[in-house]
């Protein structure tokens, strides 16, 4: 950076929450003063990548810089997101930037979650095809266009978090509730036209707990970085259950 | 046993030991389709991932995975794909490799789509396929194919996560978010497993195996700009460096021709596929005049050089006529918005256009290593006797990009990188399956053998002093892209072969000021480094070495491609620093072998 001239540059007060369990201290928020070309809209993952190289003990994951992988889901300024895809311009509030780990799961190591919880309940809704229809080596099991379209809004999660750690519901029963991500998979499976487990899926999700603890608070749409919509996906799921039980 | 302050030294006596029948390193989309393999045939397998499975980079794969399945043409044929990719390759792709690829793929794709690949489709309900580079029809007489298999535009995303969900239903055991270090050989030269740490809690394990498959996918981080993800640091290539075993083709990078001016994140090659096209600052649509009959579809070192040369001779666009624009808007909103969703997404994002209405600024971006650790078709990794005959290295494998099967050769074609992650992930996995049923006799490592392995991760951890190694990275990914970047010439790349060296030195020399053992991000990027050193000498030392211009390997001081001296694989150890040659294969089993030809597009 030191080939930009000065009048280019802008100072970014950052603010990291640092945690680090074999220390014995508290969590607390560290202030880094971040110079960033003026011209350029960089990204939170940008800036967090020229804090590290002030102190490179600072933690957190990334991988694809680019919304794909679904690593680096943040707290950025209050709000879960990307740190890859969430423009400065879009987080910053007063020229000050707090970037903090999602909420509600467990803190290994500065801004980087114990995601064991979200992938369990993931896992507890069999995210996998299953089907009896002929499955023959040498072709597709059909499908139409309009059918293979129910899938779109659904099968694009990159399992970030950002979700399920906005959700009230989550946090209060996180072992009960299987949160939006798990549910956007859920329904995934049920919409699937090649899938013939609806049935199974269903009856398994039919206690007081695993999906009518969602009461459309809706965090989870205003965060998913990729525009999905979970608290519907979730509807749908409400809806078959009830006309199930009818 | 952490890994704490006291940066104290790990030897074989205090290390723990956890013993597979198989390990996989890497849980890309070749790491995982192998563990699959294995989880189905009731091995007891381990992925060692360094980031949770579906964070691994084949999730970026945008535009598709090309294959002949006759779906959008019924008399499409696996032969006609064959020619193309040993076409694309230059002509040195080995054809017994291209043939098992191209003729096996169906059964791979189908398979992929039983197990739930959401893939986009036809009006028949069939699976979808689009046009892409370099792609024909009879042999090069019929015109452009349509072969490439897409779920939209996030093929590899749904590759990967239905890679990951049958893994989860097959039982698989991940290590993830586990960093492997190095390989442990025995006295007989046999890879016995891999030194590798769990992240989290920084504890250093042996993970003992039979059957160690690297699977660790490209390194197109040696470079400043790449479409590569941040953990394509060449981990498995390092491994197989430092252990003594060669690498193939390491001089072959290729450069997507549509990276994000300034960003070097990619829209995929289906953009051209369903249409667009490339323009200069005149609007020129310059491809026709360097490629009259495949125009912006010929293949990607073709396209890429055309780009650079439009820049080289003034007819960039933007203030600093640096870049080129890749036209979508003609084809509409419906079309871009529904066929490439993601590509929409990302060039609001990162280049501020909507391509339904601008086109997009883009350059050529690092983007895919045709190189690696040469294996035959059974990810069977092998070196080379003395005599220049191949030696299969027992209890070795490596799959997908890592790997140099040797499909792709000099320029690899869109779409082909998945095929190769599928078929031969798949085919390792069943190569190791039979060799257990077989029956596997190996000897166990010496304690020298395995502090022999240690001796990188001890050295990271006791470092008191040395260099900073952000900015050794920092300074080897500059040389790279300056020295050896799309036009190469002989002084360039033997300044850059010094600064390499120059920094090779420092990279054994590097400081780890944190020697934290949770979650220590620094320890793992330090490794990394001693990773991208290897990968950008071979690449360096290799690329002097080829004195002809050959697919994506383009010297101004020798423009021609020499069939008579170079139709053949360049083999670099990293011991001798020494490049030596390889036949490349004309055996192909069911059909005769395509002899070179020029090659125009």
């Amino acid at each position: 950076m030191n080939a930009i001239a000065a009048s280019e540059i802008k100072t970014l007060r950052l603010s990291i929450y640092r945690y680090d369990p074999l220390k014995q201290e508290k969590p607390y928020m560290q202030d880094f003063d971040i110079d960033i070309p003026a011209e350029k809209d960089l990204m939170v993952l940008d800036v967090l990548m020229l804090a590290k190289e002030q102190d490179p003990s600072i933690s957190f994951r990334r991988s694809c810089r680019e919304g794909v992988c679904g690593s680096d889901g943040l707290n950025i300024n209050g709000k879960n997101g990307l740190g890859c895809i969430t423009p400065l311009s879009d987080a910053i509030k007063s020229n000050k930037l707090s970037i903090r780990p999602l909420p509600g799961l467990p803190v290994i190591k500065d801004l980087i979650v114990d995601m064991k919880q979200f992938v369990d309940q993931y896992k507890k809704v069999k995210p996998y095809l299953i089907t009896d229809k002929k499955v023959d080596t040498r072709e597709a099991i059909p499908q139409t266009i309009e059918e293979r379209e129910k899938l779109d809004g659904l099968y694009e999660c990159i399992m970030c978090g950002c979700c399920s750690t906005a959700c009230p519901s989550f946090w209060w029963n996180p072992d009960k509730f299987l949160g939006p991500a798990a549910l956007l998979q859920a329904y995934r499976f049920i919409a699937d036209s090649r899938d013939t487990a609806t049935e199974e899926r269903l009856e398994q999700l039919e206690d007081a707990f695993s999906v009518f603890r969602c009461h459309g608070i809706m965090n989870c749409v205003s965060v998913c970085p990729k525009g999905l919509n979970p608290t519907k996906a979730i509807g749908e799921i409400k809806k078959m259950l009830v006309k199930r039980a009818l | 046993m952490a890994m704490n302050g006291k940066g104290t030294l790990l030897d074989a006596s205090t290390l723990p030991v956890k013993e597979f029948d198989g390990i996989i390193v890497g849980g890309g989309g070749s790491g995982m389709m192998a563990s699959l393999q294995l989880a189905k045939s009731g091995m007891n397998t381990a992925v060692v991932s360094k980031v949770f499975p579906t964070r691994s980079h084949t999730v970026s794969a945008q535009g598709g995975i090309t294959c002949s399945i006759q779906s959008a043409d019924p008399d499409d044929d696996w032969r006609w794909h064959m020619f193309d990719t040993v076409k694309g390759s230059d002509f040195i792709g080995d054809q017994d490799s291209i043939e098992y690829m191209c003729k096996e793929g169906p059964e791979a794709i189908f398979e992929l789509e039983n197990m739930g690949l959401p893939f986009s489709r036809t009006e028949e309900g069939k699976i979808y396929q689009r046009a892409f580079g370099g792609q024909s029809k009879d042999y090069g007489k019929g015109g452009q194919a349509e072969r490439t298999c897409a779920a939209a535009d996030r093929t590899g995303h749904a590759l990967l996560h239905t890679l990951f969900q049958a893994n989860v239903k097959a039982g698989t055991n991940f290590l993830s978010e586990w960093f492997a270090v190095d390989l442990v050989k025995n006295q007989n030269d046999q890879v016995v497993g891999v030194i590798a740490f769990e992240i989290e809690s920084g504890e250093p394990y042996f993970l003992k195996s039979k059957a160690t498959v690297l699977a660790t996918g490209g390194a197109g981080r040696i470079y400043q700009t790449t479409s590569n993800a941040l953990i394509n640091t060449g981990d498995g290539t390092g491994m197989a460096l430092r252990a003594g075993f060669p690498v193939q083709d390491m001089e072959m990078w290729q450069f997507h021709p549509t990276g994000i001016h300034g960003h070097g994140t990619l829209v995929t090659e289906g953009c051209r596929g369903e249409g667009g096209y490339l323009v200069n600052k005149d609007g020129e649509r310059f491809m026709e005049r360097y490629a009259p009959n495949y125009k912006d579809l010929a293949s990607r070192d073709v396209v890429a050089r055309s780009m650079f040369t439009e820049i080289l001779e003034g007819r960039g666009c933007g203030p600093d006529a640096d870049h080129v624009y890749l036209k979508l808007d003609h084809l509409g909103p419906e079309i871009v918005h529904k066929r490439l969703p993601g590509v929409t997404e990302l060039s609001k994002r990162f280049a501020h256009v909507d391509p339904a209405e601008h086109p997009i600024p883009v350059v050529p971006t690092c983007h895919y290593a045709m190189g690696g650790i040469p294996t035959n078709v059974h990810g069977q990794v092998i070196s080379q006797n003395p005599d220049g005959t191949d030696k299969i290295i027992d209890g070795l494998y490596a799959a997908g990009e890592a790997a140099c099967v040797s499909v792709h050769g000099g320029n690899r074609l869109g779409g082909n990188s998945l095929l190769d992650l599928i078929v031969f992930g798949r085919s390792a996995g069943l190569h190791i399956e039979e060799s257990f049923k077989a029956g596997i006799k190996m000897d166990d490592p010496s304690s020298d053998d395995v502090d022999y392995a240690l001796r990188n991760l001890n050295r990271v951890n006791v470092s008191q002093s040395g260099e900073n190694f952000v900015e050794v990275k920092k300074d080897l990914q500059k040389t790279m892209q300056m020295n050896f970047g799309v036009f190469r010439t002989e002084e360039l790349m033997e300044n850059g072969i010094k600064e390499v060296s120059d920094l090779r030195d420092k990279s054994q020399n590097i400081h780890l000021a944190d020697k934290s053992s949770q979650f220590n991000t620094a320890r793992v990027e330090a490794l990394e480094l001693l990773n991208l050193i290897e990968v950008a000498e071979a690449t360096a030392i290799s690329a002097n070495e080829r004195k002809e211009s050959r697919g994506a390997h383009s010297r101004e001081d020798y423009p021609d491609r020499d069939d008579e001296n170079w139709l053949k694989h360049s083999i670099y150890f990293s011991d001798t620093k020494q490049v030596s040659k390889r036949d490349v294969n004309f055996r192909p089993k069911q059909v005769q072998a395509f002899q070179p030809i020029v090659r125009t597009y």
